[in-house]
């Protein structure tokens, strides 16, 4: 049998634990999770070296399915559990998988002073607009004028724009994609993996069994092309007129810079304080 | 059509209880149920597209976007394989929709395959792994005088966590612990050990429980409102059995309160502060000299009992200073965790052995566990079954109630004639201990019980030796919390009397009014 698309997702799943998966028919966080795998098969990493940190919520749920050293912890701080384990052990490869509610409501705080150390961890963020795990209340990325059970009246908060957040705490990769473009997203995870310093992927998802009944979208395949056809990718955004922009997803990498990484950099302040014979 | 396995033969696993009844069947074969579909594909003979019906839910991505005519829709809405004649020319691009439809046919090949020759390299090591803890520890130790020094309880902590072998800390400075993060972001580097200061005491009850996973011995320090705010994550190393050491050198609550003066109003919330049922190990020094043993000895149990043992500091003790000789390291008894040596895919994350104290692999040893905070089975993977959720709390509640008589250390004084007894903790206690003395000068039998270890409390050894005593004593810095233990181990006793000393005002109890209150009730 050749090494066809199953085949290679198979290797990396734990079989005998609870599949059919939790997540509702058309949710896009089986497809993130089938980027995520195919990027690291992709690559030459030792499974036995990947950590994969969540925290709670939909998206979080990730890691229970995945042959890896796995960590599903407390609802926001799995950039802070990461950070520990990334800490201690910087060899291993820390990936957090995290929501929009867990990154950047509840988890912000972690967020920002991650990517302002710049710590090796790649923070996969699946946005779906809403807490769907809870059923449908409004996150910091729900639109204004969305519906969520808790905005029944429509979102009178204006959302967040993930990305230039983290562009402003620091971080040193910040890419955006949708959960439509696999092969984009893909590329994205392996250049993240591959980036020594903090990276933030947000992907777009849809939530078509929550977020899309509550604001009239349609099934999953219309929310899926809704991604497809409301995105531009970031080249193509100079070319164009500003009227076909706005409120459209930019698709693409925001930021690729590299600057001194934490662990490499607390590595060489135990060596500089070890070179001064224990004395300060 | 036909059945294949991937991943190779799964065998079914049924579960019994003692009486025989089948408690867990799961059979793997029956999950593993694949519908295959040989689809011809040009260049590519072997291809198969695999539809996972049991996995299907029928979400209609793959139909609605796969090239014409190369996925319908089956009645049940499953997507399904037309066999067209023409079909053969247009791959099909998609898998079941659990894992990814591919959107880019032309592509999937590529994208979909590691290619050998170009694999990438992971990008080198960003730090080499610090050197190792104990070579450079012991180094250090060798140069380390061990003479008689003035030193304050925060540094005894300090340095009793690293003869213990911490080699992590994260924290945030908080009155009054900070001196415990400024020692230990002086001393660890020099060992290669971490220190880190996070963002909040959230982050760093974090941090450690991260830390522990990934193999190290961790600790962190706080006070009052930060030791509530890391409550939640207490809970979790508690019920992912993680070990670390929580070190709160207690301040008048609530709240704010009196950042820098003495309480010890946390005496409840250390065993209670986390929700649901987690039993706990917290220890209590009364002297300087003890700070740094139990420091000691908090690592070491933390490591012995996988758990998040708390030690309680009172804030006079972490401040005050006291003439202490450190013992030579070779005479610290340092206990380490267990590592497992079966082979990967015996390894139990909870296995139920030797009074369940199990083994503990840490991520990178090659066992790839996983670790949750949902209610989990012994292999670490979430559960909602009776069975195993009650299995997972009385084995948390068992490892404390099987090992009492390791955990509870408990100092008895003047206590073989007395009539009258002081139960206190902490620095109550060393107050309690002068107004022994004066009371036994003026020729009243006095003895004083201090417990070191307060929770798991000392029943049994409390009601045996207050059992030939008449008066009970319980000062203490707070408005009723141990007390209230007393309360409950003599409540049946008609002829015992029980004198509460409560303060909080921000001063301590001194041995004068211990004495005065106790002649007034007596």
């Amino acid at each position: 049998m050749a090494n066809v698309p199953q085949r290679i997702i198979h290797e990396y799943l734990r079989h005998d634990k609870k599949f059919p998966h939790v997540w509702c028919a058309g949710c896009s966080n089986g497809i993130v999770l089938g980027s995520i795998i195919r990027a690291l098969a992709g690559m030459d990493i030792d499974r036995d070296d990947i950590v994969m940190v969540s925290g709670i919520g939909c998206s979080s749920r990730m890691p229970v399915y995945v042959d890896f050293n796995t960590l599903h912890t407390l609802h926001g701080r799995s950039i802070a559990y990461a950070t520990g384990v990334k800490l201690h052990k910087p060899h291993l490869k820390v990936i957090v998988v995290t929501g929009d509610g867990d990154c950047t409501a509840i988890g912000g705080n972690h967020l920002i002073h991650a990517a302002r150390r710049n710590i090796d961890l790649t923070v996969i963020l699946v946005n779906n607009n809403i807490y769907g795990m809870t059923g449908g209340q409004c996150s910091p990325t729900t639109p204004h004028e969305a519906i969520a059970t808790t905005a029944p009246y429509g979102n009178i908060e204006p959302d967040f724009n993930i990305c230039e957040l983290a562009l402003g705490a620091g971080a040193s990769y910040v890419a955006r994609t949708t959960a439509y473009h696999t092969q984009e997203t893909q590329n994205m995870v392996k250049e993240a993996i591959e980036h020594p310093g903090f990276a933030l992927i947000e992907i777009v998802s849809a939530c078509p069994v929550i977020f899309g009944r509550l604001n009239k979208k349609g099934g999953a395949p219309e929310m899926m092309k809704e991604m497809r056809d409301n995105s531009v990718p970031l080249a193509a955004v100079e070319k164009l007129p500003p009227e076909k922009v706005e409120g459209k997803i930019i698709r693409g990498v925001l930021r690729k810079q590299v600057r001194p990484e934490f662990t490499a950099q607390y590595a060489d302040l135990v060596k500089r304080v070890q070179a001064m014979g224990g004395d300060k | 059509m036909k059945n294949i396995q991937p991943g190779g033969k799964v065998p079914k696993k049924v579960e019994k209880d003692r009486m025989g009844m089948i408690i867990r069947e799961e059979d793997a074969l029956e999950k593993m149920e694949v519908e295959l579909t040989e689809v011809k594909a040009p260049g590519d003979d072997d291809s198969p597209v695999l539809i996972y019906y049991n996995w299907c839910k029928k979400c209609g991505i793959c139909v609605a976007f796969c090239p014409p005519a190369v996925w319908a829709a089956k009645p049940t809405a499953h997507p399904t394989w037309p066999r067209r004649k023409n079909a053969s020319t247009a791959r099909p691009a998609t898998v079941s929709a659990p894992i990814s439809p591919s959107l880019a046919p032309k592509t999937v090949e590529e994208s979909f395959m590691p290619k050998k020759p170009t694999i990438t390299k992971p990008a080198p090591k960003a730090a080499p792994k610090p050197p190792k803890a104990e070579t450079k520890l012991e180094e250090l130790q060798a140069t380390r005088e061990r003479k008689t020094v003035l030193m304050q309880g925060n540094e005894a902590v300090s340095y009793g966590a690293l003869d213990a072998g911490c080699n992590f800390f994260a924290g945030y400075p908080i009155t009054p612990s900070t001196e415990i993060a400024e020692i230990l972001a002086t001393e660890l580097p020099k060992r290669g050990g971490v220190f880190v200061q996070m963002e909040d005491e959230i982050a760093s009850i974090c941090a450690i429980t991260g830390a522990s996973l990934a193999g190290a011995k961790s600790l962190t320090a706080t006070s009052g409102p930060g030791f509530s705010l890391m409550q939640e994550g207490i809970g979790f190393a508690k019920i992912t059995e993680t070990p670390c050491v929580v070190v709160n050198v207690q301040r008048v609550g609530p709240s704010t309160g009196m950042p820098t003066s003495c309480a010890q109003g946390e005496i409840q919330q250390s065993r209670w502060g986390s929700h649901g049922d987690s039993p706990a190990i917290v220890l209590y020094p009364d002297s300087v000299k003890e700070c740094y043993e139990l420091t000691i000895r908090a690592v070491n149990l933390s490591e012995k009992y996988r758990t998040c043992v708390i030690l309680l500091l009172d804030e006079v003790l972490g401040h005050m200073r006291e003439a202490v000789r450190l013992p030579d390291l070779a005479n610290v008894r340092v206990i380490s965790r267990i590592k497992p040596t079966v082979p990967p895919h015996w390894y139990k994350h909870y296995d139920e052995n030797q009074k369940y104290l199990s083994p503990l692999a840490s991520y990178g040893d090659g066992y790839r566990f996983h670790v949750t905070g949902l209610t989990h089975d012994q292999l670490g993977f979430p559960t909602n079954k009776p069975t195993e959720a009650a299995d997972m709390m009385d084995r948390l509640r068992k490892k404390i109630t099987y090992n009492i008589r390791d955990l509870v250390q408990i100092e008895s004084y003047e206590m073989e004639d007395a009539k009258i007894a002081i139960f206190a903790a902490g620095i109550t206690a060393r107050a309690a201990k002068a107004a022994v003395a004066m009371a036994r000068h003026e020729g009243i039998k006095v003895g004083l019980l201090r417990p070191l270890t307060i929770w798991p409390f000392p029943d049994d050894a409390v009601r045996k030796m207050l059992r030939d005593v008449d008066i009970v004593v319980v000062p203490e810095l707070n408005q009723g919390q141990l007390v209230r233990e007393i309360e409950r181990l003599v409540k049946d006793r008609s002829d015992s009397k029980l004198i509460k000393i409560q303060r909080v005002n921000g001063k301590l109890i001194s041995p004068q009014d211990i004495l005065r209150k106790m002649k007034e009730g007596m």
